[in-house]
């Protein structure tokens, strides 16, 4: 008899400890589906720029790392780790070389108001005449 | 339905610019920018006011302005002296609380900036009823004179800077010709704590946080001024410095 209500009350641990389990699961799993609907977009819309770069390159940086050092046990075919690897470098090298391109194009493309220049030298001109006329003493 | 019209054109109408002016030793531009922008208010037809904010120039700009004054008239030109130089954020405050424009138009008046661009601003103001409009020597028909090769590279290499961290939506950021509407710009100086360069740049960033919308139209800047030139070494240190000061904190 004690026996038989020592399994049975072992049963219903158990199945507490389940059911707690599951509310825990379900717990987190509510968290965090508030946590990226709704908390994210405002952290990300009141984060300052740096903390936008910080988390950018972060994301970027977990994603090379799981790939390249095979942190997750994904078996990834070989290929994946042969492009993932110097990426980095490569992303840096072509924002370098974007970069230069832009800035030595917007360069050279800068207007030069010449005849700006020349339009405000004849206002002056007519501006001094005109006020001396209105009686300016300069 | 007639009346409404009515009522919609006198609100156009009674659009006022406030240009204000903040002067340090301009006794020989401030005549010469003064005729300029009542030629071109007079020949646009809105309604105008010129608010001088001389900072105790040594070299007599406040007689001079006394002068345009009576040439002008006082409702014209509105005189706002101050006792000492001290800075161009407080200049914009002091020129705002004496200001009775709804809008306001901030300029430099060394002649760098023209003000034949204004009818633009207005036009491009109305067009998408933006917040504030900016002057831009980067885009369309922007441009410079007098500048050599080096200034221009170290103002484009600059902006390049600024547009990859800040990305702020504009493509001029340390220009100073613009049109605000006046409670935005008494907004924006009272958050903004930087000088010199920076503080213009901490402008549109702060009115990109408040969600201001922003037009541009482009102008030239005539650099007369380029002899004795105003970007050494400090002067770019202090520019890093605010850029990554901004980067950190908005």
């Amino acid at each position: 008899m004690s026996h038989h209500t020592f399994r049975h009350r072992g049963v219903i641990k158990v199945r507490c400890l389940v059911e707690s389990g599951e509310l825990a699961l379900c717990a987190a799993g509510g968290f965090c589906h508030f946590y990226f609907t709704l908390l994210c977009p405002i952290i990300l819309c009141t984060m300052t720029k740096l903390l936008e770069w910080v988390f950018g390159v972060s994301l970027i940086g977990i994603a090379w790392g799981l790939v390249t050092f095979d942190l997750l046990d994904l078996q990834l075919p070989p290929r994946y780790k042969e492009v993932a690897w110097p990426m980095p470098i490569y992303l840096l090298v072509v924002f370098g070389c974007y970069s230069l391109a832009t800035v030595g194009y917007r360069v050279a493309t800068f207007n030069d108001c010449e005849d700006a220049a020349q339009e405000l030298q004849a206002q002056i001109k007519q501006a001094k005449d005109d006020l001396k006329k209105k009686g300016l003493k300069m | 339905m007639a009346s409404r019209r009515g009522n919609a054109k006198t609100q156009l109408q009674s659009d006022k610019y406030s240009v204000l002016l903040p002067t340090y030793n301009e006794r020989e531009n401030l005549p010469l920018i003064v005729w300029l922008l009542v030629k071109y208010f007079g020949e646009s037809g809105y309604n105008y006011e010129i608010i001088v904010i001389d900072d105790g120039s040594p070299d007599g700009t406040l007689q001079i302005a006394e002068q345009l004054q009576k040439i002008y008239g006082s409702d014209k030109i509105i005189l706002r002296p101050r006792a000492q130089k001290l800075g161009l954020g407080t200049a914009y405050i002091h020129g705002i609380k004496h200001a009775t424009g709804n809008f306001v138009i901030i300029m430099d008046a060394d002649l760098s900036h023209h003000p034949k661009f204004i009818p633009q601003f207005i036009e491009k103001q109305k067009e998408g009823g933006y917040d504030l409009v900016s002057g831009t020597r980067y885009r369309g028909d922007g441009g410079v004179y007098g500048w050599d090769l080096r200034r221009k590279l170290i103002s484009r290499g600059a902006n390049f800077v600024t547009q990859v961290l800040l990305r702020p939506g504009a493509s001029d950021l340390t220009g100073s010709f613009r049109l605000y509407k006046k409670e935005v710009l008494e907004k924006l100086v009272e958050r903004c704590v930087s000088k010199g360069y920076v503080f213009q740049m901490e402008m549109i960033v702060r009115a990109r946080q408040l969600d201001c919308t922003i037009g541009e139209v482009p102008i030239s800047f005539v650099d007369r001024v380029y002899g004795e030139s105003k970007l050494g070494g400090n002067e770019i240190v202090s520019f890093l410095k605010g850029l990554l000061t901004l980067f950190a904190t908005t």
